[in-house]
């Protein structure tokens, strides 16, 4: 049940791409709260969803995100031994190497799927990553699921 | 406390949103009016309101009633940062009662207004994420935080003069503390210090019966010597490994005679002597300084014959006797120990002039860091308070150089902040005890501080030179017969706009302070973060400065930024009592963030429990079910992103909650 709206996502200069990006509490969130008190300046194309840990992003999440409708998906933990966790950013780093063979598989460019470490202090880190990241996907243009792909969305009987 | 409510499922959700401009820092860059109209439309909100402060007292006030008079059961507060206000509006939500955890935060503040500049298209986003926070809020549950005991005990890292405040504070309020110095010796850099600014009194004299405090307190636990090693354990919880170096000296045993020192085989010390910064001589059995505390001599093993050899005659410890307090034999030992709350202390350390080459540090005898100077012109210090050349004559001219590592793109941005104070007070030392000219090289000269600017204004009085620039380079090549001899100091004056050649006798360069070597070792270790230049990062700069990330740790002093003493003795102060009202309250809450199992859909593979770093999962052979002890769970969420069918929610971040997250910021079409 693939609904991905159509409308806005012609391709040209008005494509503004939407990036869903998972923050960790403890690092990344933190760091996107010290870009915006340093008046940091950046694109306004993602919308983060905090979660406690980089750990908690399950890859459903991920394929949801890209199912509904975004052209990207922005993953920031905390840095490889810094995890609040101990090693939930580890986790998260197995699922992501998977996670991206996959979306390679079905057709989404690697570029609109990203892993960052961005630790509390890193607030400029937040606003390269974003910026760099939606120029990217910019001139990738609109995620295209192409049909076969939605064919595959239906639910199979069994 | 008013009775929670907790709808049912048939009852409807009623929600309101409620807009905060915060001043013009939101309203300035998103259409707070088109936000809260676009909110009033969505499904199942209420009510919508914008209002200038939503953190005000009428603001909350707003909330209350509206959720009285409205029958709400959901919130949303977009705003600023939930780590800033979520605990504001969620007491505000308990207030008019319903459970807290029916509120939903939108951050528009840190991560729309004050980063964007569209305000069109910050506007959109911020529709987007307060239509993603009404979807979410619909799906939650009540909750409820969990209360755990706090272990009265407390901790203290770093025995400087913050750690130490900090531990007499938690002592005389009767708390039990561990204090823990890596050094032989408590007293940090302030031991170092011969007088302090502005007012000159004598370091020794406010810093040593406070250390003598520390060591005969009942409620202290002193451990130099020794290092944490490992931290394990949660707010009001911890468990802590303790590593005590060998001394090679029995503390319990040593009297600190010192008889040990004068019977030691070489007759005159032989080894630079760290407390003197290498400026004297020490044996290899020594006491770091003579107001050491604890009074017990260390022996140190690189330098020992014994250890060295084997075959020194041991006079050490026939001069010590039945004391028997030499140990040759012992080890390095552990020590496991249980707190609940932990205040790092940690200190700094002094900017390495040696990286800035063009200074001559290390290659011209007379350039001195300002901390050797500090030692030189100390009565307790190597040359007994006589502020003296390498060759043991007098200077007739001093430079100072301001800045040495501070301000400087190419080595340290940040102003250090203590350093045109300690300068000023050295500037006045020297000329007080060798009336030498002095030069002082500075970029600005920053007072800041009570009786500070006063300072400023006495030194200008007594004759102190101050040359606005900062110094491109220190030889001893000499243009001229009056510079022969001498180090030039060359420097472009800027307020005379031209450059200027000084030949002086010695230099001090007033080097900058910077974190620890190990400071991004010691935080990973207690679990807190560090800011980019690598100073602990506090959970606000403003309103919880000694307050970090991770509940039940506080910072105090200079680990934290550059500070002078008196600011590392009130942050000592406020990270001692924000340490006793977690004491003092007994219980913690705990946020319900934790993880559980649906358990008639557990199919028992096993797979969450190698994913939990705490060992919260245990499996449940009986039932062939997994289970997830509450206690142990942190709620980082780990185990549900990998459960293969599911079956573990995360309360406040289920599956679901999320989904509906995501497809509510989508959801724009």
């Amino acid at each position: 049940m693939l609904n991905r709206p159509t409308t806005e996502k012609l391709p040209g200069q008005d494509f503004e791409p939407r990036i869903v990006a998972f923050f960790c509490n403890w690092c990344t969130y933190l760091a996107a709260d010290l870009a915006g008190t340093s008046r940091m300046k950046y694109a306004p194309n993602a919308r983060v969803v905090r979660v406690m840990c980089s750990g908690r992003v399950d890859p459903q999440f991920v394929l949801d995100a890209f199912a509904r409708g975004a052209d990207g998906v922005l993953i920031g933990g905390c840095h490889p031994g810094d995890c609040h966790y101990q090693e939930g950013n580890y986790k998260m780093l197995r699922r992501f190497r998977l996670l991206k063979r996959m979306l390679h598989e079905m057709g989404i460019e690697d570029e609109r799927f990203r892993l960052e470490w961005i630790s509390a202090a890193e607030g400029d880190r937040v606003r390269t990553v974003i910026n760099d990241m939606v120029e990217r996907i910019r001139a990738l243009g609109p995620l295209d699921l192409s049909p076969q792909q939605e064919v595959f969305a239906e639910e199979v009987p069994v | 406390m008013p009775e929670i409510q907790t709808p049912s499922g048939s009852d409807a959700v009623r929600i309101g949103v409620y807009v905060c401009h915060c001043g013009t820092n939101i309203a300035g860059t998103v259409d707070v009016k088109a936000l809260t109209e676009y909110a009033a439309g969505l499904r199942d909100v209420v009510v919508a309101r914008e209002y200038k402060y939503m953190c005000s007292d009428p603001g909350q006030g707003l909330v209350e009633k509206d959720i009285a008079g409205h029958q709400l059961n959901r919130v949303v507060v977009a705003s600023c940062s939930p780590l800033l206000h979520e605990p504001t509006f969620r007491r505000a939500i308990t207030r008019a009662g319903i459970n807290a955890f029916f509120l939903q935060m939108v951050n528009i503040r840190e991560h729309v207004s004050w980063v964007h500049l569209d305000k069109q298209k910050a506007t959109e986003k911020t529709k987007d994420l307060v239509r993603a926070a009404v979807r979410r809020v619909a799906l939650h549950k009540p909750l409820q935080k969990r209360k755990v005991p706090i272990n009265p005990n407390a901790l203290v890292v770093g025995g400087g003069i913050s750690g130490i405040h900090a531990a007499l504070t938690l002592a005389e309020a009767g708390k039990q503390v561990y204090l823990i110095e890596r050094e032989p010796t408590i007293g940090g850099h302030m031991a170092m210090f011969d007088k302090t600014f502005p007012t000159l009194d004598c370091a020794a004299c406010i810093l040593t019966p406070k250390m003598t405090t520390v060591v005969s307190h009942p409620n202290i636990k002193l451990w130099t010597y020794s290092e944490v090693v490992q931290v394990d354990g949660y707010v009001g919880n911890y468990k802590v490994k303790v590593k005590h170096k060998p001394r090679y000296i029995n503390e319990e045993l040593c009297i600190g005679c010192q008889e040990c020192i004068t019977a030691c085989l070489y007759k005159e010390g032989k080894f630079p002597d760290e407390f003197n910064l290498g400026l004297s001589k020490r044996k290899p059995v020594y006491l770091p300084f003579p107001q050491a505390v604890p009074q017990k001599v260390v022996i140190d093993p690189e330098t020992c014959i014994e250890f060295k050899t084997g075959k020194c005659k041991k006079t050490c410890i026939e001069a010590c006797g039945e004391r028997l307090a030499i140990d040759l034999k012992q080890k390095e030992s552990f020590e496991e120990i249980e707190v609940g709350t932990i205040i790092l202390a940690t200190g700094f350390k002094t900017f390495d002039p040696a990286r800035n080459p063009h200074y001559g540090y290390g290659r011209y005898p007379n350039v001195y860091t300002s901390l050797e100077m500090e030692r030189l012109v100390n009565a307790a210090g190597p040359t007994a308070g006589e502020i003296v050349l390498r060759d043991g004559k007098r200077p007739k001219s001093v430079g100072i150089i301001h800045c040495v590592g501070s301000r400087d793109v190419n080595t340290n941005r940040w102003c250090s902040k203590v350093c045109c104070m300690y300068s000023l007070k050295l500037a006045h030392l020297i000329k007080e005890r060798t009336g030498a000219e002095v030069f002082n090289f500075y970029i600005d000269m920053r007072t800041p501080g009570k009786g500070y600017e006063e300072f400023y204004d006495r030194l200008l009085d007594e004759g102190v030179h101050f040359i606005r620039g900062r110094v491109a380079e220190i030889s001893d090549w000499a243009v001229h017969p009056s510079e022969e001899g001498k180090l030039v100091i060359r420097a472009e004056d800027t307020l005379a706009a031209f450059v200027r050649r000084i030949p002086v006798d010695m230099v001090v360069l007033s080097v900058g302070l910077e974190p620890q070597a190990d400071a991004q070792e010691v935080r990973r270790m207690f679990n807190i973060s560090c800011s980019t230049e690598g100073w602990f990062l506090e959970r606000h700069p403003k309103l919880a400065p000694v307050s970090t990330f991770t509940e039940g740790v506080y910072i105090a002093g200079a680990c934290q930024g550059p500070k002078d003493i008196p600011e590392s003795v009130a942050q000592a102060g406020a990270a001692a009592a924000e340490a006793m009202v977690l004491i003092d309250s007994q219980f913690v809450e705990l946020e319900p963030y934790t993880a559980f199992v649906m358990e008639e859909e557990c199919s028992g593979c096993k797979s969450c429990i190698p994913l939990c770093p705490y060992h919260a999962i245990s499996y449940l052979a009986d039932k062939k079910k997994a289970s997830i002890n509450e206690v142990l769970c942190k709620g980082c969420g780990t185990c549900v992103a990998g459960c293969p069918s599911g079956t573990i929610q995360q309360n406040f971040f289920e599956d679901q909650e999320i989904f509906e997250e995501i497809e509510g910021v989508l959801a724009y079409a």
